[in-house]
């Protein structure tokens, strides 16, 4: 449901990926060489810029920032920012520091992407799991067809579905709240299940035979030896969904209305909307845009070797 | 592991019937029912809807081609459809010039993680923030950016809120949160070539750049091909950044064709109307999806 519809495409497999030892780098120097790092450089700088702006910004006096703009350290620093995100300050204290006014409390919005993001990784990942033991391990019959039929699923936008998913939603009586956010995604993806099914398939048969002769139902097998075996997989699959769930934006827009099912990305918009139109509370805009970008940074920084390496092109369709 | 691979007489191996299909059916069930229920019945139930006047309080009444006589002569639609393109256009081209560019320097150079991992690090936080963190940068008045180019003594450039800046600016916002992931895509797909290729190359004395030309774009092609797929589908759906950022203005010049849809769906509950203007984006999908795939021939590789 992800806005990128590019599925996360994935190397699987418990052996760490292929490329341990690297050929011996070409140490020449030259011009070139300098030039490309000179590059590479720039393009850090570029992408973690931004975040360390975040916080110089976050950790400022709102008032302060419009002398300060060229300061590249905080500008009279305070934790008025996040005093705002968090509701902590008055309603006058607030407008007098530059804020909105209206009460706010981010705590109540992260405790529902946690619920939402948790619910379908939990969710998805499990079930996705089952049907891809069906497709690669079960005999039945128009296995292979209805395999073919899931795998059709990849090609419809995840775009498309969301207007009539919310008619669907609103119908169940699931608009506004974290379970309606939820249920859509929470049951399988088609990339899902391709992606559990292609591991899967590549476990040795004999140690399920062994099991199997031994007298324990295939249902014990999938739980007592494929799951665990499994676990490098399903831990990039989970990570990867719990970080693009986390993300969503325009469904979760579509069905929240109130504080009661508000995930992050939305309130964010929200906090936003409210600021004052002259004269922005950048400060605390920023404090909760940090706010709302730490938790996947944090994910990041404990799963960075298995994040990066996980994006590759052996799990492709 | 509690099952001990020891035989025991006392108890006849399975016989040979291998038909699972009861257990089978209980294992797909919760995946059979959200790809019924969340993916094929919205999926049919969209195209339904797009022949429908819907306010989604009252029963859809059918009402045939009506939506689509009104999407073609609706000026506004167009204009989406042109901004869209636009967009779509601008984003790819800077997106893959510069994922190529690191994921070529990031092979020559050093395959480290720690650099991969700072690439990367944007593609970790949503649109949503993406968006406000360059709101604030490209400020007219306060953002750095803006005070940057002042300092260099360059005139202010209204980013967000000119119609000549505005697409180009939302292109580049979100370059910068995809180009990191689409150069490990592209990085990976460099992975597969041979390094004897490149020392072979190297024997015959052949420069980098020539090496690019002659070893790494020819048999990176299948590649880029699927890369590109992948990303001007995404790119199509553009969405959360001028929802954030700008909402569609100034005027029309960034009202995106997902954003209008939006808009029509919830603004002005014309749910039959927004349907087939979903539909025509997902048949424009679809086409250049099929298109691209046959021009780049990306299922075929030089690598044999």
């Amino acid at each position: 449901m992800a806005i990128d519809t590019a599925p996360p495409v994935t190397t699987a497999g418990p052996t760490p990926p292929a490329r341990t030892v690297d050929p011996p780098e070409p140490r020449r120097f030259g011009i070139g060489r300098a030039f490309a790092w000179a590059f590479m450089v720039l393009v850090i700088a570029g992408s973690l810029f931004p975040f360390y702006w975040m916080l110089r910004t976050a950790l400022s006096s709102n008032n302060a920032l419009y002398a300060g703009s060229d300061s590249l350290l905080p500008v009279q620093p305070s934790w008025g920012g996040f005093e705002r995100v968090f509701g902590l300050q008055s309603g006058q204290e607030a407008i007098d520091a530059g804020g909105a006014g209206q009460p706010i409390d981010f705590w109540r919005y992260l405790f529902n992407s946690v619920v939402v993001s948790t619910l379908v990784t939990v969710g998805q990942v499990f079930f996705s799991a089952m049907a891809a033991y069906a497709f690669a391990r079960l005999e039945w019959k128009h296995r292979e067809k209805w395999f073919a039929f899931f795998l059709g699923g990849l090609m419809i936008p995840a775009i498309f579905t969301l207007l009539p998913n919310f008619v669907l939603i609103k119908q169940l009586g699931l608009v506004d709240t974290l379970l309606g956010i939820a249920l859509p995604s929470m049951l399988m993806t088609p990339f899902a299940v391709f992606f559990l099914r292609q591991f899967f398939l590549g476990i040795s048969k004999e140690v399920e035979e062994a099991a199997l002769i031994d007298g324990a139902s295939k249902v014990r097998v999938f739980f007592r030896l494929i799951l665990p075996m499994s676990t490098a997989p399903i831990a990039t699959l989970a990570i990867l969904t719990y970080i693009s769930v986390w993300n969503e934006y325009f469904w979760a827009l579509m069905v929240s209305y109130t504080d009661k099912s508000r995930v992050l990305t939305v309130a964010l918009g929200v906090f936003k909307s409210q600021t004052p139109q002259t004269g922005p509370d950048w400060a605390g805009l920023m404090a909760a845009t940090l706010v709302a970008a730490l938790p996947m940074l944090l994910l990041f920084m404990v799963f960075a070797k298995r994040i990066v390496n996980s994006i590759g092109f052996s799990g492709i369709k | 592991m509690a099952l001990s691979a020891t035989t025991r007489p006392d108890r006849t191996p399975p016989a040979k019937k291998r038909d699972d299909t009861r257990l089978a059916l209980l294992f797909i069930a919760p995946a059979l029912i959200g790809f019924l229920v969340f993916m094929v019945w919205p999926t049919l139930r969209g195209i339904y809807l797009s022949f429908t006047k819907f306010n989604l309080l009252t029963p859809p009444e059918f009402n045939g081609l009506d939506n689509y006589v009104r999407m073609v002569q609706d000026p506004v639609f167009w204009n989406s459809m042109r901004v869209t393109v636009y967009y779509v256009f601008v984003n790819i081209v800077l997106q893959t010039v510069i994922a190529l560019v690191i994921a070529v320097l990031m092979q020559r150079l050093t395959r480290r993680t720690w650099l991969r991992g700072a690439v990367l690090t944007p593609y970790l936080v949503s649109n949503v923030v993406a968006a406000m963190v360059f709101l604030w940068i490209l400020d007219y008045q306060l953002g750095i950016g803006n005070t940057l180019i002042a300092a260099l003594g360059m005139d202010r450039i209204p980013f967000l809120s000119s119609d000549a800046w505005v697409i180009p600016t939302i292109a580049a916002i979100n370059v910068w949160r995809h180009v990191g992931y689409t150069a490990l895509l592209i990085f990976a797909g460099l992975q597969t070539i041979p390094e004897t290729m490149y020392e072979a190359g190297r024997m015959d004395g052949a420069s980098e750049p020539r090496m690019f030309r002659s070893i790494t774009v020819p048999l990176l092609r299948p590649v880029l091909a699927l890369v590109l797929i992948i990303t001007v589908v995404g790119s199509f759906q553009v969405f959360d950044t001028v929802a954030i950022a700008t909402r569609g203005g100034p005027v029309d010049s960034s009202r995106v064709l997902q954003y209008y849809i939006y808009d029509v769906a919830f603004g002005r509950f014309q749910f039959g109307y927004a349907s087939a203007m979903s539909v025509a984006l997902l048949l424009v999908l679809v086409i250049i999806t099929f298109v691209q795939y046959r021009v780049t021939r990306a299922d075929s590789s030089d690598l044999n």
